[in-house]
């Protein structure tokens, strides 16, 4: 499967899709926005979350970071409540290792009641694991038993007051979708609302469920619990049970590399030197792809030459008339290639360069280091305000910047020419 | 004590997340809740945002979001 990857939360705000083959049954993969969460309403969120929920795949495999497995899990209980066919995948295996993170993947496969396999993407072997899980599990090969999350008492005793009500509204094929729904109807969120009446052709407006939901919110105002608390008690809820989960399955031990890490960070973001080192790290990136690319840029050149050379000959041989050759090869040819031969090598250069910076972690320290000034250059719209440490959304400005950047140096240059 | 009045490397835990709901709702979703614990571990040369960590990751806060979230400290 080609697929391009970025690394922004929000970069594929859209589902991509390829086909996958193993052992000889195709299978359709579809690659849906990456979340921590499906509560919320942000675009991706809401296309994540209405895939899941009613593009009816055969399984979603939900995909975790090794390294940061306790605020991961919070999304698997979210996507429990949603589907009932989950493998879990918990990736970046070696580079949990790496940090001193040891996950028993037994115990979390009994702990979530879905099967777990773990992964290190880049080595082939681990990823048919994960394939043969999947078969294993649309073959009815394992037998999922969902341990979802249970919620304080309160808010168990309102699903169990909706419940008979909206069994009888869901059609058959969507039973595991009930608790869900009366969570949804309890904490009244009236997009989700709206989305799962269209997609599952229903309707809420009944007037036994309008009663029964008016005892509920009579209950919780009798607990003192608002409106708007309900969902942050359910978030709370999910986050301890990951917590718990954790601990049972998460063995952490001091490791080199954590150190060594947290020791290149207070460096690279340290007061003196961050910024310093920073320009000079952009400054090196950008001398190289300057002065290197000279050097591919006169060969180039030299060989579109030399290459005109044979279709002038070539262009006279079948005598065309010189108003023709001179709108090829003056025109179209010399244009072209002079383009190519000016705009390829930066590209080819700085580009890799840049990726290599990316994947160094150097970006989110630039991020983490000019925040307040990209905040001042984008005040004028609302920003998201938080962001996590290796992606985030300042990483596209420095990027898109230094994009720029790069462009005005290569148009320099070819002015200069 | 707010949060980002919490010197670094001392761990204090969060007492109670006062933010916009929006904002409340991603910083729970990253796990900050009432009870956990965090420790301010990097502040950015220009002072903000600050490095937090928090159930084994580093998640950074601007001062905007961390001076609405109490601590016991």
């Amino acid at each position: 499967m080609n697929q391009h990857t970025g690394n922004w939360p929000g970069k594929t705000v859209e589902n991509s899709s390829g086909v996958c083959k193993y052992k000889d049954k195709n299978y359709l993969l579809v690659d849906i926005p990456g979340t921590y969460s499906i509560m919320s309403n942000s675009e991706e969120e809401e296309i994540a979350r209405d895939y899941i929920c009613f593009g009816n795949p055969d399984a979603t495999v939900v995909i975790l970071d090794a390294t940061c497995l306790e605020r991961n899990l919070n999304l698997v209980y979210q996507i429990m409540e949603i589907t009932p066919n989950i493998v879990v995948c918990v990736n970046l295996l070696d580079e949990a290792k790496k940090k001193g993170i040891h996950i028993n993947l037994d115990v979390l496969e009994k702990e979530l009641g879905v099967p777990v396999v773990g992964t290190i993407a880049r080595k082939k072997k681990t990823l048919n694991r994960l394939m043969q899980k999947v078969e294993d599990v649309l073959e009815g090969k394992i037998n999922t038993n969902l341990k979802r999350v249970k919620y304080i008492p309160i808010i168990e005793d309102c699903i169990q007051m909706l419940t008979c009500e909206v069994e009888k509204i869901l059609p058959q094929s969507k039973q595991y979708l009930l608790r869900w729904i009366c969570l949804k109807l309890i904490d009244g969120e009236e997009k989700i609302l709206e989305s799962i009446q269209k997609n599952l052709n229903i309707s809420f407006n009944n007037e036994k469920l309008d009663a029964k939901l008016e005892e509920v919110y009579e209950l919780l105002e009798k607990n003192d619990i608002k409106k708007e608390d309900i969902k942050n008690k359910m978030v709370a809820s999910i986050v301890i049970r990951a917590e718990g989960v954790c601990i049972d399955a998460v063995e952490f031990s001091q490791s080199k590399k954590q150190n060594r890490d947290r020791k290149i960070d207070k460096i690279l973001t340290s007061k003196i030197w961050g910024i310093p080192i920073m320009i000079a790290f952009l400054g090196i990136i950008l001398w190289i792809t300057i002065v290197g690319a000279n050097y591919p840029s006169m060969l180039l050149s030299d060989l579109f030459g030399w290459a005109k050379g044979f279709l002038v000959e070539g262009l006279n041989a079948i005598y065309a008339p010189t108003w023709l050759t001179s709108i090829l090869i003056d025109g179209v040819y010399s244009t072209v290639t002079w383009i190519i031969s000016v705009m390829l090598p930066p590209m080819a250069i700085f580009f890799p360069m840049f990726t290599l910076l990316e994947d160094l972690g150097v970006l989110p320290r630039i991020a983490f280091n000019l925040d307040k000034c990209f905040r001042k250059a984008c005040s004028s719209r609302e920003t998201s305000t938080y962001h996590v440490h290796g992606s985030d959304n300042v990483v596209n400005y420095t990027f898109k910047i230094i994009s720029i950047l790069s462009l005005i140096i290569i148009l320099s240059k070819s002015l200069s020419m | 004590m707010t949060l980002n009045e919490v010197e670094l490397n001392r761990e204090v835990k969060v007492k109670c997340v006062n933010c916009d709901e929006n904002i409340k709702r991603r910083i729970l979703d990253l796990g900050i809740i009432e009870g956990t614990k965090i420790k301010p571990v990097l502040k950015s040369p220009l002072g903000d945002p600050t490095a937090y960590e928090v159930r084994g990751t580093l998640i950074s806060l601007r001062k905007e979001d961390s001076k609405n979230i109490l601590t016991n400290a």
